[in-house]
């Protein structure tokens, strides 16, 4: 136990502080070995790794309630991104306020651990309550759409990512990674599935999967980067999470499939309102959108399967 | 006194509640004047128009940003609010009823122009209806084209007038831009002034990513 982490989950940190350490001297080896090329994106791009992954350790360090907070205020900033981005009407405003509303009480039920109302509090009661305030403003004429898009941005953004901190609630039952476990286990997944997925469509990328949406995304890359991760997290998921090594192995494909999906999702968000990044918010990395698009999709999905395997 | 009472307002208020409530999808900052005397011409579509642009501004040199607003509106009922716009905010008053003379009408401008400070203009004179431009009044032009080397700084912002329009009092989060353009130099007339002043709002807005009714 050091700083009140258990130890496997020490050592994750550790490794990912290696990991941007490597990438901090290899930036800084090839600006020296090419001083006349623009590396500013990149810097940024590291630089902001540094500021988002020390934030995430410091609240994972201090408490599972500064963790819950934390968690609680990128789904809002994450809200607030979408709903800047997405067409909405001035009546909407009102609706939109209680939209924001639902962030404080869903966050509550995951500090309670209370598990029946943090899973149908946004699917049942806000899904119901938001059309209804919508009908009290009186304003008809567009009224589908905003129903459509104040619900899905709120699921997408308060309901899917409360996920990951209702992973810290869990009950412990792999003492060597402790509460932290599992969520380090998810993030680092999404993260560096993304990675992976990037640095094999670089290296082998021929056949493009959704031209009309990425058309950066190749099959070789899909499964390129599948493959990696699946083969790391067989090995890294029982130091981490309950699930055994088979376990693991299937919800890391889940994670593979379902975070090119979630940033698949985000980026047809993006193309349909003709914008590259929904914010400038993270030097080098675009809007908070932007880097927790696949999360979206393979917060809840994992915390599921863990749910349904373990507990 | 009004500079200590300016950055209190400005670092325990206004920059927490723009950056976290708000936030800021800023372009071009380098092309923000950092030194005057300077001119920003912005459009407007809410009250925060004012405060986001300031809070730009680091807290030491917020004394030298000074917003040009309608004296009827903000210190005709005296009270709060001609409190607030004196002394928290620091504002130029402007005469809208058109009973000044042209000469005075522009004279705190340029006093403060005089004193190197950097005014902030709405050139639309109001906030109208929410994201939709108004008619550009031709005030700036009569303020600096004595002053051909002051420069003028064209500011789109979008997505304020979603956060708070007028006449609304429940300030709702969203995200806004702030894009920042190139220095318009001064023409021979006012309406060509005008006009190319426009014409840059037209420009700027493209690059905003709020733009959300353009989608539709």
């Amino acid at each position: 136990m050091l700083f009140n982490i258990p130890q496997n989950s020490f050592y994750t940190m550790a490794a990912v502080v290696g990991l941007l350490v490597l990438s901090t001297v290899i930036r800084l080896f090839l600006k020296s070995k090419h001083p006349e090329t623009d590396y500013t994106e990149l810097r940024q791009r590291i630089q902001s790794w540094w500021v988002m992954i020390g934030l995430l350790f410091v609240v994972l360090t201090v408490s599972k309630t500064a963790a819950v907070v934390f968690f609680g205020f990128l789904s809002f900033l994450a809200l607030k991104e979408f709903l800047s981005i997405v067409p909405t009407r001035l009546a909407d405003r009102k609706v939109i306020f209680w939209a924001y509303l639902s962030i404080p009480v869903q966050y509550y039920w995951v500090s309670s651990s209370w598990y029946g109302m943090f899973i149908i509090f946004i699917p049942v009661y806000v899904f119901l309550f938001l059309p209804m305030r919508m009908v009290l403003t009186g304003d008809t004429k567009g009224f589908i759409r905003s129903a459509g898009i104040i619900h899905w941005a709120t699921m997408l953004a308060v309901f899917s990512i409360s996920h990951l901190a209702f992973l810290l609630m869990l009950p412990v039952q792999n003492e060597e990674a402790g509460f932290v476990g599992p969520v380090l286990f998810i993030l680092f997944m999404t993260q560096f599935n993304d990675v992976c997925q990037y640095v094999w469509g670089k290296l082998l990328g021929k056949h493009k999967i959704i031209p009309k949406v990425s058309p950066n995304k190749t099959w070789e890359g899909f499964l390129g980067g599948l493959i990696t991760i699946t083969i790391c997290a067989g090995l890294v998921a029982p130091l981490l999470t309950p699930l055994s090594n088979v376990q693991g192995l299937m919800a890391v494909a889940l994670i593979g499939a379902s975070g090119f999906i979630g940033d698949v999702v985000i980026s047809s968000v993006k193309r349909d309102l003709d914008i590259k990044d929904s914010g400038n918010l993270i030097p080098g990395h675009g809007g908070i959108l932007d880097r927790l698009d696949s999360l979206t999709y393979t917060a809840p999905l994992f915390f599921h399967f863990l749910y349904y395997m373990c507990y | 006194m009004n500079r200590v009472m300016k950055i209190l307002f400005f670092g325990l208020i206004v920059k927490p509640v723009v950056l976290i409530v708000l936030g800021i999808n800023l372009r071009n900052r380098e092309k923000l004047p950092m030194s005057g005397p300077a001119i920003i011409v912005a459009n407007h579509n809410s009250h925060l128009d004012t405060l986001v642009l300031m809070s730009l501004y680091p807290l030491s040199m917020i004394h030298k940003v000074r917003p040009v607003a309608a004296a009827d509106y903000f210190l005709g009922g005296g009270g709060f609010l001609a409190w607030l716009s004196l002394a928290c905010i620091g504002i130029i008053a402007m005469d809208r009823s058109g009973q000044s003379a042209r000469g005075s009408l522009f004279e705190g401008c340029h006093q403060a122009l005089d004193n190197d400070d950097i005014l902030i203009l709405f050139p639309e004179g109001s906030r109208g209806r929410p994201e939709e431009m108004s008619t550009l009044k031709k005030g700036v032009y009569f303020i600096i084209k004595d002053r051909p080397n002051t420069p003028v700084t064209p500011v789109m912002m979008h997505g304020l007038g979603h956060s708070l329009p007028k006449g609304e009092v429940l300030l709702v989060p969203f995200n806004c831009d702030v894009v920042v353009g190139d220095s318009i130099p001064v023409t021979d007339n006012s309406s060509s002034y005008v006009a190319a002043i426009s014409d840059k709002f037209e420009q700027l807005s493209e690059h905003c990513l709020t733009k959300n009714e353009n989608a539709e």
